[in-house]
């Protein structure tokens, strides 16, 4: 494996490492800690600039508009665009846009033409409903909600929870069991508007993340017409796993990015902070925390990018993308919580961005698959069998 | 739990915001008629949490009485957010003061 950037990589990285350092800091001190957002104003000027870099759509396919970036250049960008408070769950602020439902590129013409390109445009949102109260791990067999064919339409009934942006969004890709003998073949992905008669956002999921909240969802004889069917009828489980295995390399890259610069903070206060007549950095235990961030740093990265190589290179990529997840998510908490403990009681505050990237951290080890799933989709590929 | 902030008002005067907590929290302001005028939160940048901003929200009322309510949460900006979603969805507008500072996205709820 040959992890040495190009040239082209370093020019891209450089800029956006400046982008983030020049642009992205700054404003982050004047923002509550907890912002996700910034003002229009400065949300036009940041997703100029990015556009200016040619990096504007990271994730779409240039088919549809988006940069010639393969999948480690993406990680790579991944790792820098995560380096800033707001980091973890709204990068950058969103400035570099973002592939959003990719399950809409295999959707039909007419469903591009209404959901994709306005998507793309900047002029719909969209929100991706999976998990249930039943369970969001196995959505095989816990997805409840339903969905009954009348004539041209299906009558949704169910709920949803945990569902980022359901509340801003104009329509959400939602999956339903259409054959309940059927198991894993008896699901259904559909696209739901979200003014159809029925849809309900019920309420807002306070969690460790205090903002870009989740909401719970219910559905009430919502009708959706048949054209709405994305993929083909009992086959939405497939749409929802090419997700769930391509966004991983993505995700454990944001991870990573926090760690980075967790680590950078801490090496510069060890050397500065002084106890009983030295700095910290001579102690041997700070010494020790900061080699045992620099391999979980490491590891992680090293796994996104074989991860992400394999991905680019054609070849199957489902346990890369479960190790990269998986070490990513873990290792990068462990490295904030070091970072936290060497900065000592200032590591708490919400002064530094090390309190926010704990909380946010312990989500990443649940959110698009706990570690435990990860685990398992490796046996599952390690043993060469299906899980029962 | 109710998702609505349900509290008892109490008048927005310097005795009764000095008795409150220095905690990270929301609250609403309302008219003598107890209709909201704002909904707003102490966050992380304010200097001694509710106390301050509650502070602050009666010397630029001062001479109109006023009454608050409030709700300590280190969730903040999700309950800040929620409760304008509320507001929104009871009123169909947004507490008047507000109206003038709107959330650039903000979304929208069917509270049961």
């Amino acid at each position: 494996m040959d992890f040495s950037l190009t040239e082209e990589q370093k020019i891209i990285l450089e800029n956006v490492r400046r982008f983030v350092r020049e642009e992205i800091l700054p404003l982050e001190e004047k923002l509550d800690p907890d912002a996700t957002q910034v003002g229009p104003q400065d949300q036009e000027r940041l997703v100029s600039k990015v556009k200016d870099m040619g990096l504007y759509g990271l994730g779409i396919p240039p088919e549809f508009g988006g940069p010639e970036i393969d999948t480690v250049t993406h990680s790579l960008i991944a790792m820098e665009t995560s380096q800033h408070r707001a980091g973890l769950y709204a990068p950058c602020y969103g400035a570099f846009g973002g592939a959003g439902l990719a399950q809409l590129f295999e959707a039909s013409a007419a469903q591009k033409e209404k959901y994709l390109f306005p998507t793309l445009r900047g002029e719909k949102r969209g929100f991706f409903a999976l998990t249930e109260p039943s369970g969001g791990s196995d959505p095989a067999r816990a997805i409840q909600t339903r969905a009954v064919r009348e004539g041209d339409d299906w009558i949704l009934n169910g709920a949803k929870i945990f569902i980022s942006g359901a509340d801003k969004a104009d329509y959400g890709i939602v999956f339903a069991r259409t054959a309940p003998e059927k198991g894993r073949n008896g699901i259904t992905c559909f696209i739901v508007e979200r003014d159809m008669p029925g849809f309900h956002v019920r309420r807002v999921v306070h969690t460790l993340r205090s903002a870009h909240y989740a909401t719970e969802l219910q559905f009430e004889d919502v009708r959706v017409p048949h054209d709405n069917v994305l993929g083909e009828v009992n086959q939405g489980f497939a749409v929802a796993n090419d997700r769930l295995s391509r966004q991983r390399i993505p995700y454990a890259a944001g991870c990573l990015g926090a760690a980075i610069r967790a680590q950078e903070m801490s090496i510069d206060y060890v050397k500065l902070r002084e106890t009983f007549g030295a700095p910290l950095a001579t102690r041997q235990s700070v010494q020790w925390m900061i080699v045992d961030n620099e391999i979980d740093i490491r590891t992680a990265r090293w796994a996104v990018l074989d991860a992400a190589q394999k991905a680019d290179a054609g070849e199957p990529f489902r346990t890369e993308a479960a190790m990269a997840k998986l070490l990513a998510s873990e290792g990068a908490g462990r490295v904030v919580d070091r970072a936290i403990q060497m900065h000592g009681g200032y590591g708490v505050t919400k002064d530094l961005p090390l309190e926010r990237w704990y909380r946010e951290l312990r989500i990443r080890r649940i959110g698009e698959g706990p570690s435990e799933v990860q685990r398992l989709v490796m046996a599952r590929d390690l043993i060469g069998q299906s899980l029962h | 739990m109710s998702i609505r902030l349900e509290k008892h008002w109490k008048p927005l005067t310097l005795d009764e915001v000095d008795l409150l907590g220095r905690e990270l929290g929301v609250y609403q302001i309302a008219d003598e008629d107890g209709v909201v005028q704002k909904i707003g939160y102490a966050g992380g940048k304010s200097l001694f949490g509710l106390k301050s901003a509650l502070e602050k929200e009666f010397h630029i009322r001062e001479g109109r009485p006023h009454q608050f309510r409030c709700e300590v949460t280190m969730q903040y900006m999700s309950r800040y957010e929620e409760l304008l979603m509320i507001h929104q969805a009871d009123h169909h507008s947004l507490p008047p003061e507000n109206e003038e500072d709107r959330p650039a996205r903000l979304g929208a709820l069917n509270p049961a």
